[in-house]
């Protein structure tokens, strides 16, 4: 399921002295399958764009495909309940909505909202708890009673429980030590492997962008700045500081080692791991 | 002898129903005008550590005794004012519907006089660099600023010891660094005893000193540049390390040669570049 923003336009209380336009003449796909980044310095338009993704926002202007349904800015949408469901959100420290008395009637909540048999909702709540990497013996306990990183996968268990074919994160990693973001980066990029799901990361890290992004989307100042593939991205430095963001640490240091080199490398590296390969390489090729 | 401003000695403590012990025969001192970075994973002990020092668990076996004076009931206001809190959640910590306004609430639990408070607050905004907001309501503003304005309401109160937890923890790249250097200037400037809990490793890597908690015990403590080298066993603690160290294993792994493991991005280029590449 692809999903197509066509120059969409937002203002939040709009018609009011208060008016602020947050997003303008945004266009772009995130194609089906793909794990797409968005990136932007804080107040660039990122959650006014993920908002539409699900059509919580409606566009005031233009409109926006996601699989075969239309939202069109001036129209009323109906029966969004299944645009929801297909596209789920990971919401900034999901794990603050957390509310029932255990693990399992917490997960159960979304998929039963949307008309799915106890029975089956329980179903999906086991899956959803191993995917998300915690044992079955969670589901009986109180969510309150869970660590901060066992909280936060147990809301993101919540939206997966749901099926969505196309997962938004939003800064899902935030909060958490280096070990748990790195178990929650690589789940992501395994159900986007695996199970074909589509996943829209939006972050400030440039680290994981450049790591599992397919296609970086730069917002700046409500507008789409660039979109690219990381390799194309991360090798103009430039183009990002003018909008305030910043190279990955691996295509830094490969630019220092660059200027003792005398001359780029054939590519741009995009983690630490693929570097030091290259650096072998190049090593192995001038001896 | 550096003054101490905070002794633990053998400090362990269970949470009521709860069979494993939070934290488990831990010592250390904290002396004055340093910056100690206490890290761990999730689950460590940091967060219990935090509540003990400001009065909000007692230890169940052990003694703490803060600015001189023994963590125990009686004295827990004494302590509270000798040691100031910053929390996590920028949001949750406001109390004032004007930047001004907030800064001024611990001062006037305090019963500052009104001509006095009106100096503190500012002086305090001025130290954060945000007298520019006085009049601003505090939701206005960004993570960043709002975590000044927290600092701002501590250090009105003059603590000797501010206790950042996790402060930065909720904010994006650049409301990192502005705390972080705020945080700096107060240290250089002042002569702050600041302890941060932290899981950034950026923010570690900027105190005079380190201490690693790992299930509740004190795994080591050290210089950033001594706790750094360390590296595969920090991961296995779940702690990341900084990106010249990761970066040095790699390169190593790849069969590159190298003098030693560099914390340093400019120190390890250079080593790269003379030990392989330079004929």
């Amino acid at each position: 399921m692809d999903i197509k923003l066509r120059e969409v336009e937002y203002s939040y209380a709009a018609g009011t002295p208060f008016e602020r336009q947050a997003i303008m003449d945004v266009t772009f796909t995130i194609p089906s399958g793909q794990y797409v980044a968005i990136i932007g310095h804080t107040g660039s338009g990122k959650s006014t764009v993920l908002q539409h993704l699900n059509a919580l926002l409606r566009p005031l202007k233009g409109e926006i495909e996601i699989g075969s349904r239309t939202i069109a800015a001036g129209r009323k949408g109906k029966k969004l309940k299944d645009v929801r469901r297909r596209v789920g959100i990971v919401f900034q420290f999901p794990e603050h909505q957390l509310f029932d008395e255990t693990v399992e009637k917490d997960i159960c909540f979304g998929p039963m909202n949307f008309g799915v048999s106890e029975e089956e909702a329980k179903k999906r709540t086991r899956e959803a708890i191993g995917l998300v990497g915690l044992p079955e013996e969670v589901l009986g306990k109180s969510p309150f009673d869970l660590s901060g990183g066992q909280m936060r996968r147990v809301a993101i268990a919540g939206v997966l429980a749901m099926k969505p074919d196309v997962l938004v994160l939003d800064e899902p990693t935030a909060g958490l030590d280096p070990r748990g973001r790195q178990d929650i980066m690589n789940m992501f990029a395994t159900l986007q492997k695996k199970n074909g799901l589509t996943c829209v990361l939006v972050t400030h890290s440039m680290e994981d962008a450049a790591r599992y992004a397919d296609k970086i989307i730069i917002m700046h100042k409500g507008q789409v700045y660039r979109t690219g593939a990381p390799r194309d991205i991360f090798s103009d430095a430039d183009s990002l500081t003018n909008v305030g963001l910043d190279i990955p640490e691996t295509v830094r240091f490969q630019r220092m080692f660059e200027s003792h080199l005398g001359h780029p490398l054939d590519k741009v590296c995009l983690t630490p791991e693929e570097l030091a390969a290259e650096v072998s390489r190049l090593r192995g090729e001038m001896t | 002898m550096k003054e101490k401003v905070i002794s633990i000695k053998g400090v362990s403590f269970q949470y009521p129903d709860q069979e494993a012990f939070a934290l488990r025969n831990v010592s250390f001192d904290v002396y004055k005008g340093e910056w100690l970075a206490i890290v761990g994973h999730n689950g460590s002990g940091k967060s219990t550590l935090a509540k003990m020092l400001n009065g909000l668990h007692y230890p169940s076996e052990g003694t703490v005794s803060i600015g001189g004076y023994a963590l125990i009931e009686e004295n827990v206001w004494l302590i509270r004012e000798k040691l100031g809190m910053v929390f996590q959640n920028p949001d949750n910590q406001f109390v004032g519907t004007t930047v001004q306004d907030d800064v001024a609430f611990g001062l006037e639990n305090n019963g500052v006089e009104h001509s006095a408070m009106q100096e503190r607050v500012f002086a305090s905004l001025e130290k954060v660099g945000m007298t520019a907001f006085l009049n601003q309501e505090p939701h206005h503003l960004s993570g960043g600023q709002k975590q000044r304005v927290a600092i701002a309401g501590v250090i009105a109160l003059r603590p000797d010891i501010v206790l950042l937890d996790e402060a930065t923890s909720m904010l994006d790249p650049l409301g990192r660094e502005e705390v972080i250097n705020t945080v700096r200037e107060l240290n250089e400037n002042e002569g702050l005893t600041v302890i941060s809990i932290t899981h950034d490793l950026e923010e570690a890597s900027r105190a005079d000193r380190v201490i690693v908690l790992n299930e509740g015990m004190l795994y080591t403590e050290g210089t950033p540049e001594r706790i750094f080298q360390l590296d595969r066993e920090l991961l296995n603690l779940g702690l990341g390390v900084p990106f010249a160290v990761q970066m040095s294993q790699l390169l190593t792994d790849a069969g590159l040669q190298l003098s030693r493991r560099h914390f340093n991005e400019e120190e390890l280029v250079k080593d790269l570049w003379t030990l392989n590449f330079e004929k």
